[in-house]
Order: structure tokens, then C-alpha cells, then sequence
């Protein structure tokens, strides 16, 4: 693979497989920008990189991640996603099927949370300079909420509410890693949250935050919001949902569930009263059945996390920075 | 010190086994395990099954705790 | 999960918390093992706990022990050309006097975090040309593990298969503390998998030779209390693990690891040299001892005068607040000594789960 020059075979490139693929009048043209109408009074903007190996798991690749984790992060402050960018950087050497299997998979994802990859940019790069393949997207959406969403604008007395199991993106990809590879049915929860979010913003009930809990897992999300709002916050260790195969996987392993990855779940800060009307919501969509209210917000402890654990005990769920390492001792 | 959980033997073959914890199978080394049966309940430590469990055993030390209510 | 779930039962565990208050006794207990220490943490049983119950951190954590010498070792074999280092994830993160395998593998060298010494062994067959050495951590529960892998790579006639080991013995450890002048305990916790492997009667000299009881627990919260119980109620040698544990232990894989390792001196961080506490690879097994195989260098300098204070804490005469960097200069992030990087050691288990209450 020779691409990235500027000269023909990088026109083929994106002629072949992306226009194909990703076609839409804004992209088509193949100006050196897209332009398009702003949509509103106020947007949201949002970027983010994907290196995840491996390329492909089960559930998902990165090319999926890369779009939905754009996507998500738009949701996530009251926005609905319009406008998706696409950068890739290619090591040479790279097979194209793989290529094809990602530019697809984007283009089911972009179509199911129906937003268009308006621009983009290719780099083929020599063999090392990227591991296989590097993405970055961009987005912009719509803010369609009309409160303010925000990891700060949480208050004492709010309830806690996840959409779905915990951990299930972590310990599938982790499940294929050499040297600590697992059998199981479990597959990543990689997904689309905007029409959730959408959802959960149509009740009309009192939104105060809405996260994804991706790298670091839930305890991470839950630390950001508990030191940005600078309220405390309790969970019930016995209403988090945790699938039979994260929790033996983690037994196994050592790992703590709270602290694995996640792709297609969200935590929502909503107003005590709201509280049901707003799981009812979630519950009915594809994916938010497992959702639950899993804690309260409150002043004491401000800035933490503490976690009521099953046997009546009580701990401090910690910051955790840095990849969780599979243990033996 | 050391993590070890309690693992099913679902497949024997020779010294090898794979065995299911909580719906996750992984392979597991029989080696220190005398007579591995299918069905058994081993503690798994670092790939290799240490110990069988003893059902009988688990069962009284709970036992004990019911008796002393 | 069978054979765990049942162990955590909340109304079980309720009843055990209240015997233990009825006792009415105030004692120091250590647990030995670093996974207790993570087990209480993880829990809150601390918490359920009455206050005159004081729980200290022992040397049972395999990474905490390990000198600085055998760390920098370990990170000097990086060096060797074409290598493959395979670990447990638990010695990623410890420092040595420069550096962490972690930090090694940014640089570039092919460093593999394995769950079992048999994948490593795996790795050594797929690569035949290039050398394979595998860090061995870990007291007797794991030592017979990495003794059948060696024998394992003996019969698959591997000469590209390596170990090197940093194994140690538990009991004498616990001589060492119970014969050091300023130690105050009133009862041992005894590793519950540790004892799976040597058995229960290994611990009968904690009674007999120095008067302290000492009760083998698991690791369940059932199991953690009941031997708490057991030791503060009877006060004697006792195995609460007989699901798994028995007197004798597991005569099999004791007679693996013989066949492999023999009994030397090992240098114990925080007791210094503690005499027949380690384990060695013996002269039939010398092709697979990475000491013999690879120069070990070490980082020159003089050695840093340091304020950590992880051997007292290992020894239980300290706790991790007592430290002057706990929690400002070493943390998780940026840890000093292996009590902070090891998860569980007992500062980084103190900075996890038990700081503000």
C-alpha cells in the first residue's frame, strides 16, 4: 500500500471504499472542507483518538469504537450528534479486507446513530510508525437539552442510575489477550447512545449529568463528577449490574469490575423525583433493559466515592489511574 | 497470598482440563490433582488446579455458623 | 459462583461481627498475607470490626518482600539482546533504585504480562531463537507451579526457557518476626493458599516455640471473620480453611517444587537476609536458572538513603500513615517502595480503601 502521498493512489483510496461506503452530498464533493449549515443556537464539539488493540473483538472493532465513542461523547451533554469526521493513519501493509471490515462497520454504526461522516483525511504511514491502524473523529451535534448538562451540575439528594451491566467492553477485549486468554460468550456492549440520551431528555424530567463510562470504568466516571460537583457519592455494591462472566473473570484475574472499561453504557445524575420515570424510559430501550439506580447522591464526603459493599461493610472507591493489570497474588 | 478460585472441571484431557468459573472457561493444569474427575470443584492458581474442594467441608463451616444462631 | 457467593452471605457475616464484639477482648492480629489485606479492604470488614480489634499488615505480599537488588536484577535481564520477559502483572508497576518493568516496556523491550509461567512456556516454544525468561514471584503456592513449568520445558527439551526466581518461604518468615525484639502481635492470620500447599501442621511451632495462636483462614469475608473468631475465642493453632486446607497439605505439588528448588538464604525487604527462607533452582535444573545463564548487572551508584519505611511496615510495628510520603510523595502514581505499587501492598490497600472514615 502506497497511499497518502497525495497522488492517485490515495484518491483511489477514498474514491473506492470511503465514497462508497460513507457517501453523502457533503462528503462527496471532496473539497478540502465540508460545509454545512449550523443547525442551532448552540453546539457541541468533541474529538477523540482510538489506538485499541486489538483492531478487532468480539462485538465490535475500532472502527465502531471510533464512532460511537464521538457520538456518545455528544450525547452525553445534551447534544444530538449530526456531523462525524474521519481520520486515518494507516501502516503500510495494512490488508485491505481488515480496511474494508472497518469502513463498513463505521458505516453501520454512523447509519444506525444516524449521523454522516461529512470529512476526512487518510495517512499511509511506513511499517512501525503506527500499529496497524490509528483513528481519530470528530464530531458536532445539536444541543437539543434545554438544562445544562454537565459532570458540575450535580446536587445533593440526586439518584444514580446506570443503563446496563458493567465491565462487559474490558473483559471481552481482554478475554483474546495472549498470554491471559478466557473462553466466553461475553462480547463487547460497543453501541450507539444517542438515541438513549434522546430518550432519557424527552421525559422531561430533571437531567443534571449524564456520563459514559469508558476508560477506567464506572469508578472513574463516578470520582470525576463526585470532585467536579464537589458532592459525595454512595453506591450499593449490590445493585450494580455485573454479568456472571465479568464477575468470574475478574475473580480470576484480580481485577475490580467498577474499574473495567465500557462502550455502550451510561450513568445519569437525575433529580431524586424523576427516578423512576426516568428508568422506565431507559429500560424500555435496546439498550438500557439491565438499567437500575444504583446510588444516591449526597453532601457528606465531598468529592468521593464510597461504596456500600454486600456484606454491610463500607469502602472508599478510589481514583485509579492507570491500566488495571491482570494479578496473581 | 494469592489469588485462587474455585473452578468446574467441565473437560479432562490427560493432565490438561478446562474448567468454568461463573461462565467463563479457561484452560487449567491437573498435575497436583489426584483422581480429577469431571464435575469437581479445584481452587485455580496461576493455570494449574491446587486442591479439590471438599463439599462436605465447605458445608460444615457454614454449618457451624447456622448452629451457633 | 459456587464455593464464594455462599462465604459472603451478609446475615452470616452479621452474626460472626456480633460474636467477635461479645468477646470483649482487645488484641493485635496480623495478617500475614497480602491478599487478606485486600480481602478486609475490598469488603469494609474492618469496619465491622470493634475498635479494640487491630488488624496489621505482615510480609505475605511476594512483591513487597522482593529486595531492591532482585528488582533492579529483573530489570537489568531487559537488557538481554533479543529477550522476552514474562511476569505476573504484579511486578509491572514496583521500582527499583531506576525504573520499572513498565517503564522498560515503553522503552521498547518485549516485556509480557502472563496469567500462568505455563503461558509463558508457550511463548518460549513459538519463539525457539529467542530467550525466554520468566520472573518468578510468589511463596509456595505458586512455587510448584513454576517448578512443574521447568519441568515441562525439561521434556519439551526448550533450551531457550529461563527462570528466574525470587520465590520464598513462608514459615520462616514468621520465625523471623516472632523473634524480633520489638513486635507486639497477639495472633496470626495464616494464608489461606499458602497453606493449601504446606498444610496446617507447617504452623504448630507459632504455639509451641512462642505461645501465639494462629488460625489458617480463606478468603471469603465467612472465612476472614470466622478465623478472626477462631483465634480471639480459642487460642490455639487452628485450620478454619478445611475445605481446601488439610494438615499435611498437597503432598504432590510439594514434591514438584522439591524436585526443582532447594531451600537458601534469601535477602527479605525490611528483615534483610533472612536464613533458608528462599528458593533456589537446583544444579539439575541449572540450564533453566537465568543467574547461572545471564550476567545480572545491577545500576551502579551509591545506594539512596530513602525514607520508606516499608520494612517496618512489613513487620508490623508501623502503619502506612506513619509514613511521612504516604499519600504526598508516593502514591499509586508515583510509588517509592513496593508496599504502594504492589495492589496489595499495604500502603497502596491503605490509600485505596482505607483513607477518611
Amino acid at each position: 500500500m502506497a497511499h497518502g502521498g497525495g497522488g492517485r493512489l490515495t484518491k483511489a483510496l477514498v474514491d473506492e471504499l470511503i465514497v462508497t461506503e460513507l457517501g453523502n452530498s457533503a462528503l462527496n464533493k471532496l473539497d478540502d472542507s465540508a460545509v454545512i449549515k449550523t443547525p442551532g443556537k448552540k453546539l457541541a464539539f468533541t474529538t477523540d483518538s482510538y489506538v485499541v488493540k486489538p483492531i478487532f473483538f468480539k462485538g465490535g472493532d475500532i472502527g465502531k469504537l471510533a464512532l460511537c465513542g464521538t457520538v456518545n461523547d455528544l450525547a452525553m451533554n445534551g447534544a444530538r450528534p449530526l456531523f462525524i469526521s474521519l481520520g486515518l493513519i494507516i501502516e503500510e501493509g495494512f490488508s485491505i479486507e481488515n480496511l474494508e471490515k472497518i469502513i463498513r462497520s463505521i458505516k453501520k454504526a454512523a447509519s444506525e446513530a444516524r449521523v454522516k461522516v461529512v470529512c476526512g483525511d487518510t495517512k499511509v504511514v511506513e511499517r512501525g510508525g503506527a500499529d496497524g491502524i490509528f483513528i481519530n473523529t470528530s464530531g458536532i451535534g445539536k444541543i437539543i437539552s434545554e438544562r445544562e448538562i454537565s459532570s458540575s451540575k450535580v446536587l445533593p439528594g440526586d439518584a444514580v442510575i446506570v443503563s446496563g451491566s458493567i465491565g462487559d467492553h474490558g473483559i471481552a477485549v481482554l478475554s483474546q489477550r495472549k498470554g491471559i486468554e478466557f473462553e466466553t460468550n461475553l462480547k463487547s456492549d460497543c453501541a450507539p447512545l444517542n438515541g438513549l440520551a434522546e430518550k432519557i431528555l424527552k421525559t422531561g424530567a430533571e437531567i443534571h449529568c449524564m456520563r459514559d463510562p469508558t476508560r477506567g470504568g464506572l469508578a472513574t466516571v463516578l470520582n470525576e463528577v463526585a470532585s467536579k460537583s464537589k458532592i459525595g457519592i454512595e453506591i450499593n455494591e449490590e445493585s450494580v449490574p455485573i454479568k456472571e462472566p465479568v464477575r468470574g473473570a475478574c475473580e480470576l484475574l484480580g481485577l475490580d469490575p467498577l474499574y473495567v472499561a465500557n462502550e455502550g453504557k451510561l450513568v445519569a445524575f437525575v433529580r431524586e423525583k424523576d427516578a423512576s420515570k426516568i428508568l422506565k424510559a431507559i429500560r424500555r430501550h435496546r439498550y438500557g433493559r439491565g438499567g437500575g439506580v444504583i446510588g444516591r447522591v449526597g453532601s457528606k464526603n465531598k468529592g468521593m466515592v464510597v461504596l456500600k459493599t454486600s456484606i454491610g461493610g463500607t469502602r472508599i472507591l478510589e481514583e485509579y489511574s492507570g491500566e488495571q493489570l491482570p494479578r496473581i497474588c | 497470598m494469592c489469588l485462587a478460585i474455585p473452578s468446574k472441571i467441565i473437560k479432562i484431557d490427560g493432565v490438561e482440563a478446562e474448567v468454568e468459573v461463573g461462565g467463563v472457561k479457561k484452560r487449567a493444569n491437573l498435575t497436583f490433582i489426584e483422581k480429577p474427575a469431571i464435575g469437581d470443584y479445584v481452587l485455580m492458581h496461576a493455570g494449574f488446579a491446587i486442591k479439590k474442594i471438599s463439599d462436605k467441608d465447605a458445608r460444615e463451616t457454614l454449618d457451624i455458623w447456622d448452629k451457633l444462631k | 459462583m459456587k464455593y464464594v457467593d455462599e462465604f459472603k452471605d451478609k446475615n452470616v457475616v452479621a452474626e460472626i461481627s456480633r460474636k467477635i464484639s461479645g468477646l470483649n477482648v482487645s488484641a493485635n492480629l496480623m495478617e500475614v498475607c497480602g491478599t487478606h489485606t485486600m480481602a478486609l479492604f475490598r469488603h469494609g470488614i474492618r469496619g465491622l470490626l470493634p475498635r479494640n480489634i487491630k488488624l496489621l499488615s505482615g510480609p505475605g505480599c511476594p512483591v513487597c518482600v522482593t529486595s531492591e537488588a532482585d528488582i533492579d536484577a529483573m530489570i537489568g535481564l531487559c537488557d538481554v539482546p533479543d529477550v522476552i520477559i514474562t511476569t505476573f502483572g504484579d511486578m509491572m508497576k514496583v521500582p527499583g533504585s531506576k525504573g520499572s518493568l513498565l517503564e522498560k516496556r515503553a522503552d521498547g523491550v518485549d516485556i509480557r504480562v502472563v496469567y500462568s509461567p505455563l503461558d509463558a512456556l508457550k511463548i518460549a516454544s513459538e519463539e525457539r531463537s529467542r530467550p525466554v525468561i520468566f520472573l518468578g514471584v510468589g511463596f509456595e503456592t505458586t512455587a510448584p507451579t513454576v517448578a512443574a513449568t521447568i519441568i515441562d520445558a525439561r521434556e519439551k527439551g526448550l533450551s531457550n526457557f529461563y527462570v528466574y526466581s525470587a520465590h520464598k518461604l513462608i514459615p520462616p518468615a514468621i520465625r523471623a518476626l516472632l523473634n524480633a525484639d520489638d513486635v507486639r502481635i497477639d495472633g496470626f492470620l495464616l494464608p489461606g493458599h499458602v497453606s493449601v500447599i504446606i498444610g496446617s501442621d507447617a504452623y504448630d511451632f507459632i504455639l509451641k516455640d512462642y505461645g501465639v495462636p494462629a488460625v489458617v483462614a480463606g478468603f471469603e469475608p465467612v472465612d476472614i471473620l470466622s478465623a478472626i473468631y477462631g483465634v480471639l475465642k480459642h487460642g490455639k493453632v487452628e485450620n478454619k480453611y478445611s475445605r481446601v486446607v488439610s494438615k499435611k497439605g498437597n503432598i504432590k505439588a510439594q514434591k514438584v517444587m522439591n524436585e526443582v528448588f532447594e531451600v537458601a538464604d534469601a535477602d527479605w525487604r525490611g528483615f534483610g537476609v533472612i536464613k533458608n527462607s528462599g528458593l533456589e533452582i537446583k544444579k539439575k535444573y541449572l540450564r533453566f536458572n537465568a543467574k547461572e545463564k545471564f550476567e545480572i548487572r545491577r545500576p551502579s551508584g551509591k545506594k539512596r538513603k530513602s525514607s520508606c519505611i516499608c520494612g517496618e511496615v512489613l513487620r508490623g510495628i508501623k502503619i502506612p500513615t506513619d509514613c511521612r510520603m504516604f499519600a504526598k510523595s508516593c502514591s499509586p502514581e508515583k510509588p517509592k517502595g513496593p508496599c504502594m505499587v504492589s495492589t496489595e501492598g499495604a500502603c497502596a490497600a491503605y490509600y485505596k480503601y482505607g483513607r477518611t472514615k
